[in-house]
């Protein structure tokens, strides 16, 4: 007995460990992801960005972060103030919840589960109750409008988006992430799913971003047309939870992508002296550079209207997907089944 | 001591008992339709502790994930007006009575008699056990007919909402994107050389 509580009790203080282990460089990658965002989007748009805090601005988030801090939450009138409150919540605990699968290396998450792809496509669904519970708890026409968009918008984009994942269960066969990754080694960035699986890919990563409400697709909160969507009454914590919930999204997309389409901790061709650093690194360098293509899109196109985001969703990426899929089935059934998997 | 799967069994029960009452009595609608979010969310952990964890994701990823949103989406535009609620409570209650003592009737009946009333402890589950693919195989091959009958039924079911939901409305201003497409700069720019020409 005194054994098993042992045990019971170092398996709960070992997953604390681990949790701290990837939400503390979490955090930071989400604050320092939005001074990058700053900077780049600045240097595509011939500025600086942030220049004044630290040096260059590395100390910007810090500054943006204890600004939030002292902030005042204003409640607003005849708002739910249980759900109002409750709303960022709902938004950011599922942006945390999905690193629970991610594999960071052969077998290292906080749970090598078995079903790790279905666990992390459930969960990062949950995220869209923040934005809609918002928009409704604010008791604010601009927010409601916002939560409607999001939610339409989430149920059209997470069909393409299971549909692009079944491509890859097909070719893996499994749904663990890390064999999901393993069955992508062997040659070198020719033997990652991106090939086969291409339509897929594309339609995986724009629904990522579709998801995440970003640009272009960020009409939850279109500025110019609904002020700031479903967090227009929100502010200090409570607004920031909502802005780490979408950035904390954004890196768990595009660690996805790599772990689904780019052969994760793979090296992009497998000689020695690209095998020998390390696997984490060649994760997040892949990771890194998907983030910047999410900074690079919204620098780049204009926000979608409504019924373009509606139209993309239904009539060109679930045609696109479930023709692919047929095209996977079949192909499994030839010889080339052999080079697929 | 009890084994924490017990524990957490009648926690995630009384969880969900207690938001499915919610679901019932909340007076907003808004409250309700998240209670019943909460109460799928312990139904699903129900699974996973079960070792079904392909049903209980599934649970999530289709149910809240999607059907709730849905709900959600409509339940937020309503009026909630309690009077208008209430009214015909009392009118409605001996019918809803009458079908609840019957639902109850027949559970007992089946409880009693059936096998389903003496269901013994799950058989442990093995370490790497894989339901997804057990799941999948038994759907693929026993019971392959039975699934895409009812696949196909989802269809109908589909295909009618639409049917019965599509209305064409006029004078509503649409894209043509085949024709939006086509279009190239030289259809809508002419590039005019406004210098004097050369004598």
């Amino acid at each position: 007995m005194h054994d098993f509580q042992n045990t019971a009790w170092w398996a709960i203080l070992w997953s604390l460990i681990k949790i701290v282990i990837v939400v503390v460089p979490l955090l930071l990658g989400v604050a320092y992801l939005t001074l990058a965002e700053r900077k780049v989007i600045g240097y595509m748009q011939v500025r600086l960005g942030p220049n004044r805090v630290g040096f260059k601005g590395s100390l910007q988030p810090i500054a943006d972060a204890i600004k939030l801090m002292f902030k005042e939450v204003i409640i607003p009138t005849n708002a739910n103030r249980f759900l109002f409150l409750a709303a960022p919540v709902l938004a950011f605990v599922p942006a945390l919840l999905v690193w629970a699968a991610i594999p960071f290396g052969p077998g290292v998450a906080i749970s090598n589960m078995n079903a790790g792809l279905l666990y992390v496509l459930a969960i990062a669904g949950l995220g869209v109750y923040g934005i809609i519970v918002a928009g409704w708890a604010s008791n604010s026409k601009y927010a409601f409008l916002g939560a409607m968009r999001a939610a339409a918008q989430l149920v059209a984009y997470e069909i393409a988006m299971g549909f692009a994942l079944v491509g890859v269960l097909m070719l893996a066969q499994t749904l663990n992430l890390t064999k999901i990754v393993e069955a992508q080694a062997g040659g070198g960035f020719w033997s990652w799913y991106w090939l086969p699986l291409f339509p897929f890919f594309l339609v995986y990563f724009i629904s990522g971003i579709a998801e995440t409400n970003r640009a272009p697709f960020d009409v939850a909160e279109g500025e110019s047309e609904i002020v700031a969507g479903f967090h227009v009454e929100y502010s200090g914590m409570a607004f920031a939870l909502f802005f780490l919930a979408e950035y904390a999204n954004m890196i768990f997309v595009s660690l996805l992508t790599t772990v689904l389409f780019l052969g994760g901790w793979y090296a992009p061709i497998n000689t020695p002296l690209l095998t020998w650093i390390p696997g984490i690194v060649w994760l997040l360098l892949k990771t890194a550079f998907l983030l910047y293509v999410f900074l690079w899109i919204r620098a780049t196109f204009p926000r979608y209207r409504y019924d373009q985001i509606m139209r993309l969703g239904w009539k060109v990426f679930i045609p696109v997907t479930i023709a692919w899929i047929v095209v996977i089935g079949v192909a499994l059934e030839t010889p080339l089944r052999a080079i697929l998997r | 001591m009890l084994p924490v799967t017990t524990i957490l069994f009648y926690v995630f029960s009384a969880i969900l008992l207690g938001s499915a009452t919610l679901v019932v009595t909340a007076r907003n609608p808004v409250y309700a339709t998240l209670y019943l979010v909460l109460a799928f969310f312990n139904a699903a952990a129900l699974f996973i502790l079960l070792g079904a964890e392909f049903l209980g994701l599934i649970l999530i990823l289709v149910y809240v994930g999607a059907v709730m949103v849905l709900f959600l989406f409509v339940v937020m535009m309503l009026d909630i007006n309690l009077a208008r609620l209430k009214e015909g409570f009392l009118s409605y209650l001996p019918l809803g009575l009458a079908i609840a003592i019957l639902g109850v009737l027949e559970l007992a009946v089946v409880f009693w008699t059936s096998p389903l009333g003496h269901i013994t402890a799950p058989a442990a589950i093995p370490a790497n056990a894989d339901n997804t693919r057990a799941l999948g195989i038994l759907l693929y091959t026993q019971y392959l007919y039975p699934f895409e009958i009812a696949a196909v039924i989802l269809l109908v079911a589909i295909i009618a909402a639409i049917a019965l939901t599509l209305r064409r409305r006029t004078g509503a201003k649409t894209q043509n994107i085949g024709a939006q497409m086509a279009v190239r700069a030289k259809d809508r720019v002419h590039l005019v050389d406004l210098r004097e020409p050369k004598s």
